[in-house]
């Protein structure tokens, strides 16, 4: 357990102090950011907005999660969110449907498009052995491409105002939220939210499907050697995380927008890969880092009143990401070193402890 | 620089003297208090089973690794060596079990490689290069590509390496694990002549009979610690086996036949292609048969096959032709030439991997979930798709318990055990699951002698029980004990057939370089005795 909570703890002090000096240098106070940022958490319209932001981030990290587990970088959860999003946005606007049905049907829409999207770079891969990364980075560009080409009033768009965007979705389709009054609404989203990631925690910790994918990331020889393919493997991980990656946007769209269009916000898929670093891929750290890095996004914008740049969490966070790499790194390797000292110490008495170990 | 500094101190008598040398590791103490004295211009053995402490010794006294207790003499004064290179610097060289060689390299070039200050690389250094060569016995012209020389020349190579570095005391690690016996008299011709020419060399073996035949003296190490230095000539091989093993040998003599006419695994004209593009074939024209009960021993030097023979046999690599066939435990014949690994697995085939740390455990998970890899499909610990956590911890409890697993835990990280008692968690996981046929590669390479005989006599009573085994080793005792059968690999073919029980290491030596057949052989590609 202090082998998971350390190094975010670490990483966390050390992009504050980080920050502090930068702060220190450009002549502000850092106590006063502090306390203006740390001021926010308790204001509703804030918390709010932070809850929802965390909402998205937190899918996008678990989507990023499952390649994670077995060593597959998909930095293509941006593109695969935007396509997702825009498909079941004009499915979710062509249809008419009973509530509840309308979306789930839209929810399943989207998955389905997101895995589709996510089905081509895991082709490459398995087939031709083209890394995900080049392959989802090149595909993160064609799905901008895509977009705007499917919202495109000659196609499947409306134009309104100066702005071209999807059919509404009708109302049947939409996701009510908890509304707080004058500090806004939660999105209905955030329970499917976390179901999704308990669903994760019971496929990763309690299926067979979950022991193939982590002994798969941990060493793909013993997995191959164990009778797992790890063909297959990486080809449904993709798959899985592309559809995870499908629902990043519908708490937006069912929530809130009701359509997808040319200004929705993009970079969701990167701040989910920050997120679940941050996370260590484990559900509930994936919640933590989402909610910290909505905090620190939606705070911001209240240092601009005391006359601090708001750039200034975009250090944080950087920081706290590359911070909190390193730190994972160093106490798992303190961890592991501390262990093998245990059992040493545990068979010490047992005659033969020393010679069983010496192949060193 | 050339060799002045041993020069100058020429006349004290001793080399090398390591006193009161103790070195930690987490968990392990490798070396406890040991003293070594060598003299000059002698060949000392340093023996000792696997993990006795001798590597680490050796590579305190290279430098590569530093004492936490202890100090170091060489020549009479005092060293403390911070890397190889301050070794190499006061005379010391170390020619490596693993060759250290760049293949795309011809020899003058891999010797020269690093130590182009010495002689340059010009007209000296030939002249140099040639100078050694003539007195390591090294054959091989100067501008051979380092990838067309055999393994014995490749070891010159190495020794020329350290002696152009102006060694004069030359560690061998086990310098004789990857040569056939004629290699090794003629290993040792060059040993004995350099020796007279005043070299002095440390010989780490734990082969009893090579280091009584090229040793002046022989220091014994016995769990970490000095036991005693003894004189070859004085002491029988017996009496050196006790030093090292401290109490009576263990044996993996086999002598009760427990061989059936059942048929279990029939392999017919497998073949494998390289999958480089060319048509070499990596295995061609396997045939063989294994009984219930029976123990099939693959020789052969590494490099030959063997590797590729048990890949394709779990279905890691995919055979390009042939058939694999396997009579399950309900008595079915199942044509497995096509099957993925897990549906080999699921058939009854048991695997103990040559490397296990790569292809036999998850290194970072705990010892329960190692349990699972490779029978996660499969009760107990499986459960429909779902996971039976407690049926998981509950048989490692068993494997822990029945194969002497020593581990404080089940939750344990499996990289926090020893080699041998890893290797015995393998052991215990293939074996619990009542396999129908075990592929065993190497099944005691790197363990103690502890967890070896612990590991032959578990494979004995499975193979009582009724198992096939296909036991491919590097080990010729450990072949020729086990077996009931031999079979010789030869560039990816089964080249011959020996009887365990009448053939000697030599004549298998020469079957394995291919220089003679072994002549009992009745059948050359088929049959089994018994």
């Amino acid at each position: 357990m202090r082998a998971r909570l350390l190094p975010p703890a670490l990483a966390i002090v050390f992009a504050t102090l980080l920050c502090s000096v930068a702060l220190l240098i450009s002549g502000a106070n850092p106590l006063d950011a502090m306390s203006t940022m740390g001021a926010q958490m308790f204001r509703g319209t804030t918390a709010v907005d932070t809850i929802n932001s965390a909402t998205v981030y937190y899918l996008a990290g678990l989507a990023v999660a499952v390649g994670f587990q077995m060593n597959l970088f998909n930095i293509g959860v941006e593109g695969q969110y935007r396509f997702a999003a825009v498909v079941a946005a004009i499915v979710g606007g062509a249809i008419e449907l009973p509530p509840v049905l309308h979306a789930l049907v839209i929810i399943l829409v989207a998955a389905f498009a997101g895995a589709a999207y996510a089905t081509i770079p895991a082709i490459l891969k398995v087939a031709r052995g083209v890394h995900e990364v080049i392959s989802t980075i090149m595909l993160n560009a064609i799905a901008g491409g895509i977009v705007a080409f499917l919202i495109n009033p000659e196609q499947f768009g409306v134009l309104s105002g100066n702005s071209v965007s999807t059919e509404p979705i009708s109302e049947s389709g939409w996701i009510p939220g908890v509304p707080f009054g004058n500090a806004g609404t939660v999105f209905g989203f955030v329970v499917i939210a976390a179901l999704l990631g308990f669903g994760y925690w019971v496929l990763l910790n309690r299926t067979r499907f979950g022991f193939d994918l982590k002994a798969c990331g941990e060493s793909p020889t013993a997995a191959i050697a164990g009778g797992i393919d790890a063909k297959k493997m990486a080809f449904v991980a993709l798959v899985v995380s592309g559809a995870v990656a499908g629902l990043v946007a519908l708490p937006e769209i069912l929530g809130r927008d009701h359509v997808y269009g040319i200004n929705s916000t993009t970079g969701y898929g990167f701040t989910g890969i920050a997120v679940a670093l941050l996370g260590r891929n484990h559900p509930a750290g994936i919640a933590f880092g989402a909610v910290l890095w909505a905090w620190l996004d939606k705070s911001a914008v209240s240092l601009d009143n005391i006359g601090i740049p708001q750039e200034i969490t975009t250090i944080m966070q950087g920081t706290i990401v590359l911070s909190v790499v390193v730190a994972y790194e160093v106490v798992r390797r303190a961890e592991m070193a501390a262990e093998q000292r245990r059992v040493g110490r545990a068979l010490a008495d047992e005659p033969a402890g020393v010679r069983e170990g010496g192949a060193v | 620089m050339s060799s002045s500094t041993s020069d100058g101190a020429a006349d004290h008598p001793d080399a090398v003297v390591l006193s009161g040398i103790t070195k930690r590791f987490p968990g392990v103490v490798a070396n406890s208090d040991v003293n070594l004295t060598v003299r000059r211009g002698e060949v000392h053995a340093v023996c000792g089973e696997n993990g006795a402490g001798k590597s680490t010794l050796m590579k305190i006294l290279y430098g590569m690794q530093q004492p936490d207790e202890g100090s170091i003499e060489v020549d009479g004064g005092p060293v403390r060596f911070r890397n190889p290179q301050e070794a190499i610097r006061a005379g010391i060289g170390m020619v490596h079990q693993h060759f250290m060689l760049a293949d795309n390299l011809t020899v003058r070039e891999n010797v020269l490689l690093g130590a182009e200050k010495l002689f340059g690389i010009g007209s000296a250094a030939r002249k140099r290069l040639a100078e050694l060569a003539e007195r390591t016995g090294l054959r091989a012209g100067p501008d051979t590509l380092t990838e067309r020389l055999g393994v014995a020349d490749r070891q010159r190579v190495e020794i020329v390496k350290v002696l152009y570095r102006g060694a004069r005391i030359v560690i061998l690690d086990e310098p004789t694990a990857v040569l056939v016996p004629q290699e090794v008299d003629e290993l040792f011709d060059t040993v004995r002549t350099m020796r007279d020419q005043g070299y002095t060399f440390i010989f780490i073996s734990h082969k009893l009979d090579e280091v009584r035949a090229l040793a002046d003296t022989v220091t014994v190490l016995r769990g970490g610690t000095t036991v005693g230095t003894v004189d070859p000539q004085v002491v029988s091989s017996r009496q050196l086996a006790e030093m090292m093993v401290g109490s009576e040998l263990p044996s993996p003599d086999t002598r009760e036949s427990t061989v059936t006419t059942h048929e279990l695994l029939r392999v017919r004209e497998l073949r494998l292609d390289a999958d480089d593009g060319s048509d070499r074939a990596l295995l061609d024209q396997i045939n063989m048969t294994v009984h219930a009960g029976e123990v099939l021993g693959i020789a052969g030097i590494e490099g030959n096959g063997q590797t590729e023979l048990v890949e394709t046999l779990m279905g890691i690599r995919k055979a390009s032709g042939g058939t694999i066939e396997l009579e399950d435990a309900e008595g079915r014949v199942r044509d497995l030439t096509h099957a993925s690994t897990r549906r080999r697995r699921e058939a009854g085939i048991g695997y103990i991997p040559e490397d296990r740390t790569r292809y036999g455990l998850l290194l970072s998970q705990p010892l329960w979930a190692n349990r699972m890899l490779g029978y996660q499909s499969r009760p107990p610990v499986a459960k429909g798709q779902l996971i039976d956590r407690g049926a998981a911890r509950s048989s490692t409890e068993e494997i822990v318990a029945g194969y002497d697993i020593r581990t404080p835990n089940i939750e344990v990280a499996a990289a926090s055990l020893s080699g041998g008692n890893q290797q015995k968690f393998i052991v215990g996981r293939e074996l619990s699951c009542d396999p129908v046929l075990l592929v065993a590669a190497h099944p005691t390479r790197g363990v103690d002698v502890g967890a070896q005989a612990m590991i032959w006599e578990q494979i004995r009573q499975a193979r009582h029980r009724g198992l096939a085994v296909l036991l491919i080793s590097a080990d010729l005792d450990e072949l020729i004990g086990l077996s009931d059968t031999i079979r010789v690999m030869l560039r990816g073919r089964l080249v011959s057939e020996a009887d365990p029980a009448r053939v000697t290491p030599t004549e298998l030596g020469e079957a394995m370089t291919g220089v003679s057949e072994i002549h009992q052989a009745e059948v050359p590609d088929e049959g089994v005795q018994g």
